[in-house]
């Protein structure tokens, strides 16, 4: 097989739904050994959440499960066995990273906090996504992404003011945690290649929203007493930046520059509203008449198809954009040209179509080599094969309940 | 020296605004030597964000954000000195970044089969917002246009009613997460083999990865995913409600039949609760909007902090829904160093985003305050370079080092 970026790694993951899971599928897609570990009988919680193929719930046909395990080997552990705790030391002797998204109080009771698996292997990273981080007044708390968007200030950006805030949609809070966990577990790789010592990975879920992606306003509401202002589908910033609808749909309008805005107008031959002197300033247009302007800008798209109006916005560079639906973008030309969505065959489902490559690396490239693993499907080759148990121990284990 | 995870590594952070940068800034807090070339000619506008009350390009506290730990040079790229001096610094660096458009990267001369002649192992990573090649390559955007192309906006709104869309830069932060990812996965396999590569990044793509799970719905039942507002398939209440004070929320979400019952016992069990609309799961989103309005009901007289607390006591996941100041005071951001004071020569003090991640052994600190323009024009040209005084004197005159 091909050399991946990731060759040669290897990773446990003990983890459920997203975040760990999502970590860990960044890593496989670039050709690390991802081991999944899952509980028996039921296995992760993703394969009870649809969608479902053909709306059949079954835990082989969960479309989530899917999408967030690729490329890796499945192996079915209850780790809350002293046995199972045993089998996954065992399985920490010889890895590189162990992902997990437990409760800090849940790993140490049952022996798996970061000092005692130093203990058993010094060089492991230990990569530990939780929703308050592994210190600090809330680091037991239980936080669902919805939680975790809201204490990280996500979720006042969005919505209408006199109505509740709205946090991101399809738990982004999980999705960010995982992408993090993945940059930072590639960090502390590169620290360990110094020194040869594993390290402990913090990552809060709630900080990630905290910091990267707002905390560079933060000194807004310190020095000058500023709020957050959400105003449902504009920004009270500058005019245009919103969202309107049009004859198919919406279209996304946004320009920062004026001439971007004027290009526009010209372009709907409007220009006579730039010569309006209530409409001169655009950032008191946001301030004062962002709701006459609407109506002005609506009536003028409104007839027009998100096509047409985009065909006008590329050929005059005017930073518009029609607001895709899911079955536009999974049909798009331009995602269809660089092979975005990606076809693979499943034992359960069959031949199904995926989202693929966030990246592509010209010598390394992204790739779905096995789609996810069915529940304990790789028990054998790695309890029997790389940890010399036998067949027979193997129907033990079973019956005990402990794979 | 701390033991920084990219300690002797160099990176040409060519970018502008905010993905770019924000992927330097993620390399630059692991430790990397992030040099971020400017010009004079024409500034980053993260330098001079709208809004601001004090001004000039020295003083933004989102660009001092954003650019913290990184070196800063001004060359004028479109001079052919100017691009020789980058050609040197991309011979010795390891890694280089920009966010240019595709045209704009080549007009430069900064596309890489170009730059990878100089340097073959030089990873190189552009993040532009489609990508290199495919129809809508060549498009102008800004982050709000992404996630309308991506189909994120489209699920963004209240349940069934008009997308209101993302007014936060969320794809360019997004990106640059992944970006940074890809980056030193790159670089993990240079180690290996000493070869170099390219990596092409279309934000939009990213957008997709990240609600790979609406492509999924619609490959395996042809639902078309919109609008969610605070909606979950699994759980109720799954929200946020209204507490004491003005626009205070706190986010209430119950997954298991467990959790409801502790919820309920933390309300102190009102008589509704035993209601059959909200004996399950099922009956309870069947019934979403009047078990929101109870929930509601209960919340307004609390505080947001004290709903967190007293349902987490009962073990359920709550918490306040905090803007700018209420974040930069809250306890356990306090505690966990989120938020960084650091010295600036041009403001006193900044007060800035802390370190995203946590490494064991890695100060969660920030060692460089965000460059002047030009800062490290002397240390990059003279003591990296090699360049003799008298010249650097002649290249500043003429404004190539502007």
């Amino acid at each position: 097989m091909a050399e991946q970026a990731l060759s040669g790694l290897k990773i446990i993951e003990y983890g459920n739904c997203i975040s760990a899971p999502y970590c860990t599928k960044l890593m496989a897609d670039l050709g690390a050994e991802v081991i999944k570990i899952e509980e028996p009988g039921s296995g992760d919680e993703s394969r009870w959440h649809g969608p479902f193929l053909n709306d059949e719930p079954h835990p082989e046909k969960s479309g989530f499960f899917l999408y967030l395990n690729t490329n890796k080997l499945g192996i079915t552990l209850n780790v809350k066995t002293k046995t199972g705790q045993k089998i996954l030391k065992q399985l920490l002797r010889d890895t590189d990273v162990l992902v997990e998204n437990n409760q800090p109080k849940q790993m140490a009771d049952l022996g798996l906090d970061y000092s005692s698996l130093k203990e058993i292997n010094p060089q492991l990273i230990v990569t530990s996504i939780t929703p308050y981080g592994q210190t600090g007044p809330y680091k037991d708390y239980k936080g669902y992404s919805l939680n975790t968007a809201g204490l990280g200030g996500q979720t006042m950006r969005t919505g209408e003011l006199q109505r509740e805030p709205l946090a991101p949609p399809l738990s982004q809070s999980n999705y960010q945690s995982g992408a993090m966990a993945a940059t930072a577990t590639m960090g502390a790789i590169f620290a360990r290649r110094s020194d040869g010592e594993g390290r402990h990975v913090d990552i809060s879920e709630a900080e990630i929203w905290a910091t990267i992606h707002l905390g560079h306003g933060v000194h807004l509401g310190v020095f000058e007493g500023r709020k957050s202002i959400r105003s449902g589908h504009r920004t009270i910033s500058v005019y245009p930046w919103c969202i309107l609808p049009c004859k198919d749909g919406y279209m996304c309008l946004i320009a920062i520059q004026g001439f971007q805005w004027k290009r526009f107008l010209e372009a709907m031959g409007t220009p006579e509203w730039m010569a309006d002197p209530r409409f001169r300033d655009r950032i008191v247009v946001a301030l004062e008449y962002a709701d006459e302007m609407d109506a002005m800008v609506e009536a003028l798209i409104i007839g027009e198809t998100k096509d047409e109006l985009f065909e006008i916005c590329r050929r005059d560079q005017i930073t518009f954009a029609p607001v895709r639906s899911i079955d536009e973008v999974a049909n798009d030309p331009h995602f269809k040209e660089r092979g975005y969505f990606v076809e693979k065959n499943r034992a359960k489902t069959g031949m199904l179509k995926y989202p693929g490559a966030p990246y592509k690396l010209s010598q390394t490239p992204w790739k779905l080599s096995r789609p996810a693993p069915l529940l304990g499907e790789h028990n054998e080759e790695i309890y029997c094969g790389r940890l010399g148990y036998t067949r027979e121990d193997l129907v033990r284990l079973r019956r005990s309940g402990i794979i | 020296m701390a033991n920084y995870p990219l300690n002797g590594y160099r990176v040409v952070d060519f970018s502008w605004v905010w993905a770019g940068p924000l992927l330097g800034e993620i390399l630059a807090d692991m430790g990397a030597e992030v040099i971020k070339v400017e010009t004079n000619k024409r500034l980053d506008s993260a330098r001079l964000t709208p809004g601001r009350s004090t001004v000039g390009p020295e003083t933004d506290f989102v660009f001092h954000s954003i650019n913290r730990n990184k070196l800063g040079i001004t060359v004028d790229m479109s001079e052919s000195r100017g691009m020789a001096l980058i050609s040197e610094l991309i011979r010795i660096s390891d890694v280089a970044l920009d966010n240019f458009s595709p045209q704009g990267l080549r007009k430069l001369g900064l596309a890489y089969e170009n730059l990878s002649k100089i340097n073959p192992q030089l990873v190189m990573i552009s993040l532009p917002a489609a990508g290199q090649y495919g129809p809508l390559s060549n498009i102008v955007t800004y982050a709000p246009s992404l996630g309308a192309l991506c189909g994120y906006s489209s699920l963004i709104g209240y349940p069934g009613e008009r997308v209101l869309g993302e007014q936060t830069p969320y794809l360019d932060v997004t990106s640059a997460i992944h970006g940074a990812f890809a980056v030193l996965s790159a670089l993990y396999y240079r180690e290996r083999t000493g070869k170099g590569q390219y990596i092409d990044m279309a934000q939009i793509e990213v957008g997709a990865s990240v609600i790979g799970e609406a492509f999924m719905e619609y490959f395996m039942t042809g639902r078309v995913l919109g609008t969610m507002g605070n909606r979950s398939p699994t759980m109720a209440p799954h929200n946020n409600y209204p507490c004491q004070g003005e626009d205070r929320w706190v986010s209430i979400a119950v997954n298991t039949e467990e959790e409801w019952r502790s919820f309920c016992a933390a309300m102190g069990n009102p008589p509704w609760v035993k209601e059959k609309r909200f004996s399950d799961k099922f009956n309870r989103q069947k019934n979403l909007e009047e078990l929101d309005r109870l929930v509601s009901a209960w919340t307004i007289g609390l505080s947001y902090y004290d709903v967190m607390h007293i349902l987490q006591k009962a073990g359920v996941a709550a918490a306040p829904c905090l803007d700018l100041m209420e974040r930069f005071s809250d306890p356990h951001y306090s505690e966990r160093g989120t938020h960084l004071q650091v010295e600036h020569p041009a403001t006193g003090v900044d007060i800035i985003a802390g370190i995203p991640f946590k490494l064991s052994g890695m100060p969660a600190e920030v060692r460089l305050h965000a460059p002047l323009l030009g800062e490290h024009n002397d240390y990059v040209f003279r003591e990296l370079l090699g360049k003799p005084e008298s010249e650097i004197a002649q290249l500043i005159e003429e404004k190539v080092i502007n």
